[in-house]
């Protein structure tokens, strides 16, 4: 009977995995065409968006049928629980990768900043490794990288606040950048939304690991701190 | 899927009171269907039929189509021993001869005129394999099949069947005298053997159902009231009666 439940856990989480790689590439995609002023990409990305969405209703629905037919308790109920509410995160941070795009295609103007958007290019490198670290220690259970994901959190944290105070000084300094600062901040704040995310996954493994609900969100812990 | 034993319209009375009032059921070839429903809903009843174990009942009418394998499970010349041998039946009380457990399993090939003992050795090692016992009652084939626990009983009287190779196997609640162990090592058996067998199985457990069972068939006062996929049925069944039976709210 276990190997039933063991082989369909099995395909939860590869579902998961293959779930998470697509929004990872859907942060770079959002990323680049927002610096290239990509709009046929950011389109592309957008329509993608749906496929996720239902990638994250039919792992519901996987979960749901084995949750009812098999029965789960205690860890292996933890289980997919945990897949469940990961895959939510993920679907969000899907969410805000689409919110990037339609950024790209709503944004105006031609003052362009090239020092905020290699900031911006540098805070997506940091958020997919991220985002790459957080599912490999989710899939191979790996409680040691929670901590390490949350300290990566923190230097997100850091670069929003750099890239915040840059915008600001670019805006003071010549106000016609004024529109597109304001864009700039909105997609570096979707960013650092999606670092929160990321430290979700590793909380949600923490409480798979162990049943204990855990905040390893340190601005959230020690807000005004960076 | 191809059916292998389609049932239509069955009506079954004992006496004036009529258990079912016309049930159509197609059985897929392998694989495990579950039968489901409060007890009295007919469920044993229908299940007997399939085999012709209602025949012993005094004043018993069943009347319907019978299919199996494109012959008349009802049809007079149909040789009763021959129909249980390829439709064979396990009960809720483990049931073994008072013999040894080789003279259990090979029963049904001696009736059949096998005598010949490295065949019968073989056939005794296939079926209690394929039951899932056979570790365990391999050193004591001549102790008295009364002797071992419920549980391998149970797989013993499934061994007993399987050594004159049926098509079907009815399994009439086989694991409500069982503790939960021996119940879970009945269930793995059943999903086992389902890739070659016909597997039919009366249950009161519905988890048991919604573990191993393909389809699953819900009755109700000797009514068909759904029939669909396990997984269909346990996440969205289409009926309010069997969503209310599957959360416990009657039967």
């Amino acid at each position: 009977m276990k190997n039933i439940f063991t082989a369909e856990l099995k395909k939860l989480y590869e579902t998961f995995t293959q779930m998470g790689t697509e929004v990872s590439e859907q942060i770079e995609r959002a990323t680049q065409s927002y610096i290239d002023h990509d709009k046929a990409a950011a389109q592309s990305l957008i329509d993608r968006d749906n496929t996720i969405n239902s990638n994250e209703v039919n792992l519901e629905k996987q979960a749901l049928t084995l949750m009812t037919l098999q029965q789960p308790v205690a860890d292996e109920f933890r289980n997919v629980i945990t897949i469940l509410k990961a895959s939510s995160d993920l679907e969000r941070i899907a969410d805000h990768a689409t919110g990037i795009a339609l950024e790209t295609i709503r944004v105006k103007g031609s003052h362009r900043n090239q020092d905020v958007e290699a900031k911006i290019a540098d805070l997506t490198v940091v958020i997919r490794q991220m985002l790459a670290e957080a599912l490999k220690a989710f899939h191979n259970i790996d409680m040691s990288k929670a901590q390490s994901v949350s300290e990566q959190d923190q230097q997100v944290d850091a670069k929003f606040d750099e890239i915040r105070q840059t915008i600001t000084a670019t805006i003071q300094e010549d106000p016609n950048v004024a529109e597109a600062g304001t864009s700039y901040l909105m997609v570096t704040k979707l960013l650092e939304r999606i670092g929160d995310r990321i430290v979700n996954l590793v909380e949600e493994m923490v409480y798979n690991q162990t049943g204990e609900i855990v905040e390893l969100n340190q601005g959230r812990l020690h807000p005004g701190e960076s | 899927m191809t059916a292998i034993l389609l049932t239509k319209n069955v009506h079954l009375s004992y006496g004036k009171k009529e258990a079912l009032h016309g049930i159509d059921l197609d059985f897929d070839e392998h694989g495990i269907t579950a039968l489901i429903g409060p007890s009295g809903c007919g469920k044993s009843t229908f299940l007997r039929c399939l085999n012709r174990m209602n025949d012993l009942i005094p004043r018993t009418t069943v009347t319907g189509t019978f299919n199996f394998k494109g012959q008349d499970i009802y049809a007079p010349t149909t040789n009763l021993v021959e129909l249980r041998k390829q439709i064979g039946m396990v009960f809720q009380q483990p049931n073994p001869f008072p013999f040894s457990v080789y003279e259990n399993v090979t029963y049904g090939l001696r009736l059949t005129g096998h005598k010949d003992r490295q065949f019968l050795d073989e056939q005794v090692e296939r079926s209690l394999k394929q039951a899932a016992v056979w570790d365990e009652v391999k050193d004591d084939l001549n102790k008295s099949a009364l002797s071992f626990s419920g549980g391998q009983q149970q797989r013993i009287c499934i061994a007993r069947l399987l050594a004159v190779q049926p098509d079907i196997i009815l399994l009439d609640e086989p694991t409500s005298a069982l503790d939960p162990i021996s119940s879970a090592q009945i269930e793995t058996t059943l999903l086992a053997l389902k890739n070659e067998y016909t597997i039919i199985i009366v249950t009161h457990n519905l988890q048991q159902a919604s573990r191993i069972a393909d389809k699953t068939a819900f009755m109700l006062n000797g009514n068909l009231v759904e029939f669909d996929l396990t997984s269909k049925m346990f996440t969205q069944p289409e009926q309010q009666d069997t969503s209310d039976y599957l959360n416990g709210k009657f039967g």
